[in-house]
């Protein structure tokens, strides 16, 4: 399943450097993500993730190296519903008075165009992004009045009304219970196998998904790992077992 | 008795008179935009960006008195090239909210102030101070329609948009919503809508038009489209409502109208906290799940 090579990338990075003033944040960092493949981007607090993650979207322009998605530099795509994103749930304004509805149906304007009306496939598509999280009976109920888990699965229906080809996940797990934590493994599981789309997720917590990846790239300032978590065991980590202490390790790793 | 030309029937009281018809189809406009916009503001944490606006219009009326031009046109370029500036500066995060927002609003009121001593005719900024809506000529209502319109239409198209970015601006960006035009965009009708109120309430008060109905309806609305309605229906409710009472006791039509705002942001806030007890009460009565 593991894809280095370009042919059937949906997501590349080569060689990408970025600073912030005289601070060598990202050091000439180079993977990528294959069509279908479940990858996880994991490092330290300070590693430079959230960095590479704007950089990914091209949201961030890098001083050396190139992004491409889809095969395109991200200020070239132009079928943006190719890609979702979910933010950190706490970005998201705490008093925003929208329904469950209308956070998933503003998703899904990536596909049907910002300035259309929906249609009926708009509609279903919206319907089923919302099945899938398993949030149908919390529909018309404001995302403010949902638990930490429920609302994460809110965002993760909208990046998911558009139907895209690759899913992008910021820090999606931090402070959710465990019982959330298994919906949400779910809802990128089925993703994954109904959809064919692939998954980068950001984290430095991987617990819930832990045995559903099929790559991994470990990242600090550069890469200091990128492989399937079976080799990532041969060097004498798994996942497995650092399912709690993830973070921890990931802070001794040099 | 008179009436708007060509009405077919006598308009009852207190809007018998043509320039209570006048005020009246104003403040309804102005009462249903003002809101229109509000609710992207609020929720963008720039509550007081039309008050700011409203300073800076008054740098443009005061030019406009200093050189003969028009009034509502040249508060209007004044306004939208401060609207262009904020929106810059809160895009490059150069300078926090309430800092850009200060030096705009007391750069515009001191010019504003200074253009109009220049011209001898200081007094004649009382009317966009504080309103002068039923003074209004029919060439201000026709006006203020016609802005309105604008707006209207303008968020029709882009409204479910601007939801997006508001929801959250990096996503909207990565899914190609141009983020930075319609924040450009609604930049540009926040002062449009500041200058079309500026006859009717005044540009001291536009703001509280502009956010109070709003937080009105958030108390009560469930839902996005709910709350950007109910805040349109004060909006409205306020004009008329203020427009009668200043009719009728002979009041400020701008204060009016925005203290009958105020009064249903205070009522709605009882209300809401009612309904919450009545809530946390039933839940206590049908016990745990």
């Amino acid at each position: 399943m593991l894809n280095n090579g370009n042919g059937g990338a949906v997501l590349e990075a080569r060689g990408v450097s970025f600073r912030y003033g005289h601070d060598l944040v990202l050091d000439d960092v180079s993977f990528s993500v294959g069509r279908g493949e479940f990858a996880a981007l994991s490092g330290p607090n300070g590693s430079g993730k959230s960095t590479l993650l704007r950089v990914l979207l091209g949201l961030l322009a890098p001083d050396d190296g190139r992004v491409e998605l889809f095969g395109v530099a991200p200020s070239k795509l132009r079928e943006r519903w190719r890609v979702g994103y979910v933010p950190q749930r706490l970005r998201i304004a705490p008093d925003l008075p929208a329904t469950v509805e209308e956070v998933v149906t503003s998703g899904r304007l990536a596909k049907q165009g910002w300035w259309r009306r929906s249609r009926a496939v708009d509609r279903a598509a919206v319907d089923h992004a919302i099945d899938s999280v398993q949030l149908t009976d919390l529909r018309r109920h404001k995302l403010t009045e949902l638990s930490g888990g429920q609302q994460q699965r809110t965002l993760i229906a909208k990046a998911l009304a558009s139907e895209p080809e690759l899913l992008v996940l910021d820090e999606p797990i931090a402070g959710v219970d465990v019982d959330a934590q298994r919906l949400f493994r779910d809802s990128l599981v089925h993703l994954r196998n109904e959809h064919g789309a692939a998954v980068l997720l950001v984290s430095h917590e991987l617990g819930a998904v832990a045995d559903d990846l099929d790559h991994m790239i470990v990242l600090k300032r550069r890469v200091l790992f990128d492989g399937s978590p079976a080799e990532l065991a041969a060097t004498g980590v798994s996942l497995g077992v650092h399912h709690d202490d993830l973070p921890l390790w990931l802070e001794e790793l040099r | 008795m008179g009436g708007l030309p060509g009405m077919p029937w006598d308009v009852p009281w207190p809007f018998d008179r043509t320039y209570m018809q006048l005020a009246l189809l104003a403040a309804i406009v102005v009462g249903a935009t003002a809101p229109l916009i509000g609710v992207f503001i609020v929720q963008k944490g720039m509550s007081l960006v039309g008050d700011g606006l409203g300073h800076v219009a008054v740098a443009g009326i005061g030019a406009a008195l200093l050189f003969g031009t028009s009034p509502t046109w040249t508060a209007m370029a004044f306004a939208i090239v401060a609207a262009l500036v904020i929106e810059w500066l809160r895009a490059r995060g150069s300078a926090t909210g309430d800092l850009a927002l200060a030096l705009v609003f007391y750069g515009g009121i001191a010019a504003g102030v200074v253009l109009a001593s220049r011209s001898g005719t200081n007094t004649n900024l009382q009317p966009y101070l504080f309103g002068s809506i039923l003074t209004a000529t029919a060439d201000d209502v026709w006006t203020v329609l016609a802005l309105g319109t604008v707006i209207v239409v303008t968020i029709a198209f882009i409204g479910r948009a601007l939801l997006a970015v508001v929801l959250d601006e990096d996503a909207a960006r990565v899914s190609g919503i141009p983020a930075g035009a319609l924040n450009t965009v609604l930049a540009v009708l926040t002062a449009v809508t500041v200058v079309a109120a500026m006859r009717i309430v005044g540009v001291l008060l536009v703001a509280a038009l502009m956010v109070l109905p709003v937080a009105t309806s958030r108390l009560l609305a469930r839902s996005f489209r709910g709350t950007l309605f109910g805040a349109v229906a004060v909006g409205v409710v306020s004009a008329v409502l203020g427009l009668v009472a200043a009719r009728q006791w002979a009041l400020a039509a701008g204060g009016a109208i925005v203290l009958v705002a105020a009064a249903l942001f205070a009522i709605a806030a009882v209300a809401s906290g009612v309904r919450r007890a009545g809530a946390h009460a039933g839940s206590l009565l049908s016990g745990p799940h």
